[in-house]
């Protein structure tokens, strides 16, 4: 049974079901994510767009009072099936969080501590790492004489754009974003959505965010979550002018949320 | 009634704290002056590098110093690592359970012990009944369990300090456990960690009850770890007591303040210097 779009899916979602202490925060969600495509995620607080993101990358596994049923396949394997590389599938797919949390080192130090992780010692090809995901993050101009000054010198926004450089520098296949942009100011948000669009050339992106208009501005297809359940998802100019169901509506032209 | 004004209050509250700890950095200054001043004079460079001679009545104490080094520092090197080993399972390792209640619990009763009882003890196990006999190396392991609890509750507090969002950073970028144990969470917590090493290794130098039983008294210089030693506050507290010499009593006192007060200043400098502040 294998239809064209398991074939085209680079993560596959079926049924999940996500239970924290057992009270249940995503149910029975279905969704796929392609190669190359940009899906945001929208919704309300606590509709679960954060859970979901951290089940692709089993950072939920973080919190004991965890459970889940249904399963994630990344290239057609279950990222939980028991003899998954965690530390892999973490470089696979990378994160970058709500609030930029550079570690306390040097710019250069925060950028090769995940290929460093990873075994990579070669100079060339850490400087290499450095250099492009710093280029591709639009953050080498302002931060190239000063790789090796602290992380935490840099403006908020700065630090965000290495947040998502560090994360690029594992070359990650899917790249999961938690409303990277919810703090900064106009100028880095522009510069972190432009890079994200050219980044699609190589990878997936999955973006949660609070802002509509970033959704539009920077997504394929937008997904909805509502309380735990995808509402539903497609194509982004559809979801934005003919959504199929009038909670999405209500959202979008910001009747609540 | 007349009710005080909340000003005069705030005045009268102000002055009577300020008092309070006018009395508590007083009291500290006088006793160690009193010390310095009575000891200081008699430091000299054959004090400190000469045995002592006629039961400590002449002569130095480099013995004393050397016993002090060793067994001191010996009971940190054996107590650091266990203690951090100890708090990093507690913090990273197991998830708040009655295990770790019970342990912690422990941790604090051992702190609030006596150290004659650990000398006690330290006397009966290590000395006798293991044979070790009064040595370097059975007063160490005494003052190794008697700090062991201070380590691991100082190194808990510098590793609970370290933001929760690295650990998940450090996950997020593909780390094991141990990675980010090794790599974020201790090096991020190493001042302080550092900061209740050098604290412990103070007490262990200042010590007096529990090497008396363990370490011994003898006045030679040790040759080896199970050599009898006795250190500079058991120095002090044998001259002092016995009436040997109070002017080479308070030197050896001064010598014992300096030292630990020239830690305890490392230890604030680690503190304050060495912790990379955040943002």
């Amino acid at each position: 049974m294998t239809d064209s779009a398991e074939i085209r899916a680079k993560v596959r979602v079926r049924n999940l079901t996500v239970r924290f202490a057992g009270k249940e925060t995503l149910r029975n969600l279905s969704l796929d994510i392609y190669p190359n495509e940009r899906l945001a995620i929208i919704g309300p607080a606590s509709s679960g767009k954060t859970t979901f993101l951290r089940c692709l990358n089993r950072l939920n596994d973080l919190q004991h009072t965890f459970s889940h049923t249904g399963e994630i396949l990344l290239d057609g394997k279950d990222v939980y099936d028991p003899d998954v590389d965690l530390a892999r599938l973490r470089r696979r797919m990378g994160m970058v969080y709500a609030v930029p949390e550079p570690l306390p080192w040097t710019i250069y130090e925060n950028l090769v501590f995940g290929a460093r992780l990873a075994g990579i010692r070669d100079k060339d090809d850490l400087n290499e790492r450095v250099e492009r995901s710093l280029k591709s993050a639009y953050l080498w101009e302002e931060t190239k004489d000063r790789l090796h000054q602290p992380a935490h010198n840099l403006s908020g926004g700065q630090q965000q754009r290495l947040c998502l450089a560090r994360v690029l520098a594992l070359k990650p296949e899917v790249l999961l974003l938690d409303e990277p942009c919810s703090g900064l100011d106009p100028i880095s948000t522009a510069k972190i959505e432009d890079a994200l669009v050219e980044l699609t050339a190589s990878l997936s992106i999955v973006l949660v965010t609070n802002n509509t208009k970033q959704a539009s501005r920077v997504s394929d297809r937008t997904a909805f979550f509502l309380m735990g359940e995808l509402i539903e998802v497609g194509p982004t100019q559809q979801i934005f002018t003919t959504p199929a169901h009038e909670r999405t509506d209500a959202y979008i032209t910001g009747q609540f949320g | 009634m007349r009710r005080v004004s909340p000003r005069t209050a705030q005045r009268i509250v102000v002055s009577i704290m300020w008092l309070l700890a006018a009395a508590t950095v007083g009291t500290l200054v006088f006793i160690i002056a009193f010390i310095l001043v009575h000891g200081v004079p008699h430091i000299t460079w054959e004090f400190l590098t000469q045995s002592p001679v006629s039961m400590g009545r002449k002569g130095g104490i480099f013995p004393m110093i050397v016993g002090t080094a060793m067994v001191a520092g010996l009971a940190v090197i054996i107590a650091a690592p266990i203690g951090v080993a100890t708090a990093v399972y507690l913090t990273e390792y197991t998830r708040e359970s009655r295990i770790t209640a019970v342990i912690r619990f422990g941790a604090d009763c051992l702190a609030g012990i006596p150290s004659i009882i650990f000398g006690l003890f330290g006397f009966v196990f290590f000395t006798i009944t293991l044979g070790m006999g009064l040595s370097v190396v059975s007063g160490a392991l005494t003052l190794a369990l008697m700090v062991l609890p201070t380590i691991v509750r100082t190194s808990e507090e510098a590793i609970r300090a370290v933001p929760y969002a690295y650990r998940e950073v450090s996950y997020g970028l593909g780390s094991t456990r141990w990675q980010m144990v090794t790599r974020v969470v201790l090096q991020s917590a190493l001042p302080g960690i550092c900061t209740g090493i050098v604290l412990s290794l103070g007490r262990s130098i200042s010590e007096t009850a529990a090497v008396m039983l363990t370490a011994g008294s003898a006045l030679g210089l040790p040759s080896s770890l199970f050599d009898s030693s006795r250190t500079l506050a058991l120095h002090f507290y044998i001259l002092s007591r016995e009436g040997v010499s109070m002017s080479n009593a308070y030197a050896t006192a001064s010598v014992l303040i300096i030292s630990i007060l020239v830690l305890n200043v490392f230890a604030y400098w680690l503190m304050h210097k060495l912790v990379r502040k955040p943002r």
